[in-house]
């Protein structure tokens, strides 16, 4: 199915906002924006929600502690109780004092690396994977955002066409999608 | 768009446009390099290249090369090791913990700042490794099932917490910086004419596009990273320390070490960034974002966390008297008093007087002084380290066993060479890598850059 994609380029994060508005409140489905920085306060405008990412991020650090305490009672309580000055770890619990950096740098690594290479895999941003953004300069200092025909049923291309006229815009470019 | 105080010194000074903020930072990644440029960077090599000739022959002959002996089998390498980790705490403490209490003055510093802790780390890491002698054993420390029967590392031990810290830290400063680099990639990436730049840049920015749920993760992981980075900062150091202070030995055996090495670790580590930077902002045209006011925040950092180690080092020697323990007494009054007595005063005036001098104003915006201060830190905070480490066991319980450390030829070239390889790590950085944090710099351009600030419309409320 062809579609056809407009995108509507402005100079300002702000200018891009308060459009970006006005048409949400017509009806019309903003389906990305791209920007240099993250514009605050774009996302419940045009519907993105907030990311789970943190969720995910604790989940990381919890297998992170659980590893770490497993692995350090099997090696230092269960396989050799290590005899230190004639104080061998007879459990756990009495030992505990000195497990709590490694537990603790450990829940860390695994929190932090666990997160990033979901972060990475999420937005498919991998070594060697192609840009998307449909314009150079929006790694710049331009704004763009895309509207797709084919997610707007209710509006025409002429009609969005007048709309973006009195809202006003930079640039506007269209590209047909097979 | 955040507005803040009037009275508050912009942080980017000039009419800048969010273009030209690009430009700024771009231009000297795509320009020739200057010559000084080529100059330092053979000088920093040929440095760098003795030390690694100096390790390889360590390797190749054992540690006997070094001026330990019997009585002080801890010197210089734990010393740099020490000094080296110290100076990589201004990064991660710039970027995550200013993160999270909204300094936006971070944002034109903690790039290189984290870079320069990147290095610096890998410089410490170089001294326990070539320590071990038989550097290709060393993932021994690892707990690798293995075929010595039951044989574990020591989890009870605080040099194997530290083998974890350190390479926690390490590794997630990696990351922390890696993932705030990656839309800044993608800007040299758009900006670049050449292919091979084009393809280089491409595949640092792993094909990054900006679009508006990847900056909504964006900003999260950003946040949660600042979040689980900063205990780390404070635990690094600390787990350093522990390797000194749950140990037995009289002027090691110290409960005030985590808080008094850390507080040292920052101090350090911000005299470091203040040497890099001013050379930096000058040579690469960034005066409009590293400015006074930044230079004078710095200033102030290292002026408190100064102050915290001299009111360290006075209490530690307070409690060596009030400890009523004739050894623990004899320890601090061999260091001042003692053989090493010009190393201790070396201290005592480079870190407990200079920073007190950063109270006047005049001298805590002076570009030059402040120069000069940061290097009498960095080289101060050296001597801690050797105070602390050869006077604690020069002189130990068995007078016959008295002995000096002279550094002998290669300790000297080793601890050089890391300086060398630290400088050439830094320039390939200057040279290739968005030295400041350009997109997020942009979130602050209309909140803090001075001709919005100055313009009528910025105060009304809208």
């Amino acid at each position: 199915m062809s579609d056809k994609v407009l995108y509507v380029m402005y100079d300002d994060d702000e200018v891009l906002k308060n459009s970006a508005k006005k048409l949400v409140a017509k009806g019309v489905k903003i389906s990305e924006v791209f920007s240099p920085f993250p514009i605050h306060g774009i996302d419940p405008i045009i519907g993105v929600k907030n990311t789970r990412l943190g969720i995910m991020a604790f989940l990381y650090g919890l297998t992170g502690l659980t590893l770490a305490t497993i692995g350090m009672r099997y090696f230092m309580v269960v396989d050799w109780p290590m005899n230190i000055g004639g104080k061998p770890n007879f459990s756990y619990l009495e030992n505990m004092l000195a497990f709590v950096p490694i537990s603790f740098e450990f829940t860390v690594m695994c929190a932090a690396h666990g997160m990033a290479i979901t972060y990475l895999l999420r937005n498919k941003t991998l070594p060697g994977m192609p840009a998307q953004n449909p314009d150079p300069r929006t790694t710049d200092d331009k704004f763009v955002m895309e509207i797709r025909l084919s997610e707007n049923h209710n509006v025409t291309e002429a009609e969005l066409d007048g709309m973006l006229q009195e809202i006003g815009y930079l640039e506007l470019d269209k590209k047909e999608i097979k | 768009m955040q507005k803040e105080a009037a009275i508050r010194e912009p942080l980017i000074l000039g009419h800048k446009t969010y273009h030209d903020v690009t430009e700024d930072v771009c231009r000297p990644i795509e320009d020739k390099a200057p010559k000084m440029w080529y100059i330092l960077f053979g000088i920093a090599l040929v440095i760098g290249l003795y030390g690694v000739g100096s390790i390889l022959y360590l390797l190749g002959t054992g540690i006997g090369v070094w001026g330990l002996n019997k009585t002080i089998g801890w010197a210089w390498d734990i010393t740099n090791f020490v000094w080296w980790v110290g100076i990589g705490h201004a990064g991660t403490l710039i970027s995550a913990v200013l993160l999270l209490f909204r300094q936006k003055w971070r944002m034109a510093i903690n790039r290189s700042a984290e870079a320069m802790t990147i290095f610096a780390v890998f410089m410490a890491g170089t001294f326990p490794l070539i320590h071990m002698g038989r550097l290709w054993v060393g993932y021994w420390v690892m707990p690798i099932p293995n075929q010595f029967g039951s044989l574990w590392v020591n989890f009870n031990s605080p040099l194997l917490w530290d083998v974890f810290a350190i390479s926690t830290y390490l590794s997630v400063s990696l990351v922390f910086w890696y993932i705030g680099l990656i839309p800044d990639f993608a800007t040299i990436r758009d900006r670049a004419k050449k292919p091979l730049a084009k393809k280089m840049y491409g595949i640092l920015s792993f094909g990054w596009s900006g679009r508006a749920k990847h900056w909504n993760r964006f900003e999260l992981v950003s946040l949660v990273l600042a979040g689980l980075a900063t205990p780390l900062v404070f635990s690094v150091h600390s787990i350093v320390s522990f390797d000194f202070a749950t140990s037995v030995i009289p002027g090691w055996h110290t409960t005030i070490f985590p808080p008094y090495f850390v507080a040292g670790a920052v101090f350090s580590g911000f005299a470091m960034v203040q040497t890099l930077l001013l050379i930096m902002r000058k040579a690469m045209g960034l005066e409009a974002y590293i400015h006074t006011k930044h230079v004078e925040y710095m200033n102030i950092v290292i002026m408190v966390t100064g102050s915290i180690v001299g009111t360290a080092y006075i209490t530690e020697l307070f409690i060596s008297w009030y400890s009523g323990v004739e050894y623990e007494s004899y320890a601090f009054i061999n260091r001042a008093t003692g053989p090493y007595w010009w190393a201790y005063w070396s201290m005592m005036t480079c870190n407990v007087i200079s920073p007190q001098l950063m109270w006047i104003r005049r001298l805590r915006r002076s570009l030059l002084f402040t120069f000069f201060i940061s290097i009498v830190v960095n080289i101060g905070m050296w001597f801690e380290r050797y105070v602390i480490i050869v006077t604690s066991i020069h002189r130990d319980y068995v007078p016959a066993a008295w002995s000096m450390h002279f550094p002998s030829h290669i300790d000297i070239a080793v601890y050089i060479g890391t300086i060398g390889l630290f400088f050439v790590f830094f320039l390939l950085f200057a040279r290739y890598f968005p030295v400041l944090a350009l997109n997020e710099v942009k979130t602050i351009l209309k909140g803090s850059g001075q001709s919005y600030k100055e313009s009528p419309d910025y105060h009304k409320h809208h």
